[in-house]
């Protein structure tokens, strides 16, 4: 419908020189200490993530719950501190930041964040003006009409008619416009980079795809650097120039989104991609190729993948946690999986499925496997 | 299990089962689960919130009720399960549960009814299990309260029971499991907690609304299996209810697309969605997922959908529909039967008409 997206469209060449207005280095985040007796993990949240965004492109990420992605986003805008590694925005050192500078640093909006429910993100008692307003009274060192005026500017620029919308509360609004809102309050401060946590999730796929179209708009008119986590790997697709997938609080592969979910280098890759239902059935890997049979339960060690207990192709390398490093098939892709190039080669192509299994890269016998 | 005299609990092993109850799907003739008959709803204010609802579902059988949020979806099940809002009343129409002598009219039902029937007869998962289950109480005293109450299960058959569902149901180690408070296990864990606690009295009938909407796609795709396999083992009929096109394309034999407060078109699965015929379905088809990699700029359904109880004399989707003629607006639109089971709600249907208008809502 739009024909922007051809010149956001950056080359390979571009993406390559503009160095990245956001670096994240060996990242981790830990939240409180683990308890014994919970269910829950170790407490880290993210490990180790090494993360690049350029201004003016689109990076998604994808993964379960609790794999981090909205650690990452809140750690990117200095809302929790990491334990661990460094956040790089356009040069500057965020997790040097200390107090007053820090509340400066987030204050001045230059990285936004935009939430899953605006229902909830949106004080329901502001009208849009006001909430699009807030943040320009709390950064921007504007005049009240100068304000005013940016304001409406962004309504615009998310395709809302200031005149019609301005008075009115969250509640009267569609989910669309709502969620539309929230942009316009998250790009009223002219921030650099903006962080969209599931900004569609609670959305209808036509509602998914305006939003969603009007980030890919937004990058090019602002010259933004966009995170956007997102559940729907194909609208995804469309509009992303990277991805980055995420699992257990680590990124397991990243790379241009169109190599990484045409052909995955991690299994976990390739679970998400075979997993997520289309109207269209083509020739595919299906999830049932991809599951460890569940009559051999494996009990990986502290150290192991993080994946190791869901992997069809673990084998004895699995037993340490593989570092994220290029695969040499693929150009400008990352995957941190012992077996990247060559699980594949092991895939039961079965047609029935499930009722044989799939032959391990490296013979398993000293991995601890024990039937369920 | 053997101190159960219900034979309906043989089919707690499925895969003694299985290969039976599929071929008992082909042979004999479908019994019927559910029939909804032109269901009128209103809610607050005697606004017409679902109009001219009907469908049936078989014994065993899926049928995927797809739709935009505010298109009467949810309204259409809380109707079956009886669970309307305090505003939200059944004007006109029946929902009939089950065939011949031991068939219900829940419209009429009074109290005593619907407890007899609820989570016995008609079981149902929403989108977000959490808020479903007490956070005071493990997950094994909550089914097996359930098993006690409405099968007259002792304490100990109860609890042997509940753990055996959930190991049905996919849980690891599920003695465990049974221990455990909600708060200690992930979202898909919760789903299939509520999902053993919905088919533990192994109703007919399992409603999931939005049951996989929160989930993410691997969970999602685990949770579908699931229910495909409880509907070949259980026969149990599935009314699931998303706004996902491509959930319903991989979970259901027939689908029902609703549009505000109607069902504008319905059919089998593969032939709708291979070949929709409403400029709806047509609409939503091209902007659901569609398992492609490409870059691209997404299609969008221009406009908004109409709000609830909002008078409109003829076809509901006439504001957003690429091929509007002065016919659309003029007064109902009549359902036109397309034979092979399949029916739709178009003017240009009506007519005969049968070219598609795909082509030009990409325009």
């Amino acid at each position: 419908m739009s024909t922007i997206h051809d010149v956001a469209h950056l080359t390979d060449d571009e993406v390559r020189t503009a160095g990245p207005l956001l670096r994240v280095r060996g990242l981790s985040v830990s939240y409180a200490p683990p308890r014994k007796g919970t269910a829950l993990g170790t407490g880290a949240a993210l490990s180790d993530a090494d993360l690049d965004v350029r201004a003016g492109e689109i990076v998604g990420i994808v993964g379960e719950t609790g794999s981090g992605k909205t650690t990452l986003a809140r750690a990117t805008v200095g809302l929790v501190q990491p334990v661990a590694g460094s956040i790089e925005f356009a040069g500057e050192d965020l997790g040097g930041l200390r107090g007053r500078a820090r509340r400066a640093f987030r204050r001045s909006g230059r990285v936004q964040l935009v939430f899953q429910d605006p229902l909830r993100s949106l004080d329901p008692d502001l009208t849009v003006a006001d909430l699009v307003r807030e943040p320009l009274d709390i950064a921007a060192a504007l005049s009240p009409r100068e304000r005013e005026e940016r304001v409406a500017e962004s309504l615009r620029l998310v395709g809302l008619e200031p005149e019609t919308v301005a008075g009115r509360r969250p509640r009267e609004l569609s989910g669309g416009q709502r969620q539309r809102v929230a942009i316009a309050r998250a790009v009223s401060t002219r921030p650099r980079l903006l962080f969209c946590d599931e900004p569609v999730s609670a959305l209808d796929v036509s509602n998914r795809n305006l939003v969603l179209n009007l980030l890919d708009r937004l990058r090019t008119e602002l010259d933004l650097a966009v995170v956007i986590i997102a559940h729907d790997l194909s609208s995804l697709a469309g509009i992303a120039d990277r991805v980055a997938v995420f699992y257990r609080g680590r990124i397991v592969e990243q790379g241009p989104v169109r190599g990484v979910l045409e052909e995955p280098a991690h299994p976990y890759t390739a679970l998400l991609v075979a997993s997520a239902p289309s109207v269209v059935h083509g020739s595919r890997i299906r999830p049932e190729q991809l599951r460890p049979d569940p009559a051999m339960r494996l009990q990986p060690g502290p150290r192991a993948c993080v994946f190791a207990a869901r992997c069809r192709f673990v084998h004895d390398a699995c037993e340490d946690q593989p570092e994220l490093a290029e695969v040499p098939e693929h150009p400008r892709r990352e995957a941190a999986c012992h077996a990247a190039g060559e699980w594949r080669r092991h895939l039961d192509t079965d047609p029935d499925g499930g009722t044989t299994t799939a032959t391990s890269p490296v013979p398993t016998q000293s991995l601890d496997r024990r039937t369920a | 299990m053997s101190s159960l005299s219900d034979p309906d609990l043989q089919h707690a092993h499925p895969q003694d089962h299985r290969s039976g109850a599929v071929a008992g799907h082909v042979e004999e003739h479908r019994e019927r689960t559910l029939r909804v008959s032109g269901l009128q709803v209103s809610v607050a204010d005697h606004l017409v919130a679902v109009q001219d609802v009907s469908f049936e579902i078989g014994r065993g059988e899926s049928v995927g009720l797809v739709g935009e949020s505010g298109s009467g979806k949810t309204l259409t099940c809380r109707a079956v399960l009886g669970l309307l809002p305090d505003s939200g009343h059944v004007d006109e129409g029946r929902i009939t549960l089950g065939e011949g002598a031991g068939s219900v009219d829940l419209t009429a039902a009074g109290r005593a009814t619907w407890d007899e029937i609820r989570g016995a007869r008609v079981g149902a998962v929403f989108q977000d299990p959490a808020s479903y289950l007490n956070p005071s109480l493990t997950v094994g005293h909550q089914l097996a309260e359930q098993l006690r109450v409405k099968r007259g299960l002792s304490r100990r058959a109860a609890n042997l029971r509940a753990v055996e569902l959930f190991g049905e149901v996919g849980l690891h180690d599920p003695g465990s499991v049974f221990h455990q408070f909600p708060h200690q296990l992930s979202g898909g864990m919760l789903q299939r907690v509520l999902i053993a606690i919905a088919i533990s009295c192994e109703p007919d009938l399992l409603i999931a609304d939005e049951a996989t909407t929160a989930l993410d796609v691997v969970i999602q795709a685990e949770i579908l299996t699931l229910l495909r396999r409880l509907r070949e083992t259980h026969r149990l009929s599935l009314l699931l209810v998303t706004h996902d096109l491509a959930v319903v394309a991989e979970t259901c034999e027939r689908i029902l697309v609703m549009y505000g407060g109607q069902i504008v078109e319905s059919g089998p699965t593969e032939e709708v969605l291979g070949d929709p015929r409403h400029p709806y379905t047509q609409a939503l088809m091209s902007v659901a997922s569609i398992g492609s990699w490409e870059r691209r700029t997404l299609d969008v359904i221009p406009g908004q959908p109409p709000a609830a109880g909002e008078q409109m004399p003829g076809c509901r989707f006439a504001p957003r529909c690429p091929s509007v003629t002065d016919r659309c607006l003029a007064g109902p639109v009549p359902v036109t039967d397309l034979g092979e089971g399949r029916l739709a709600r178009c003017v240009r249907l009506a007519d005969g008409a049968t070219t598609p208008i795909s082509e030009e809502l990409s325009a």
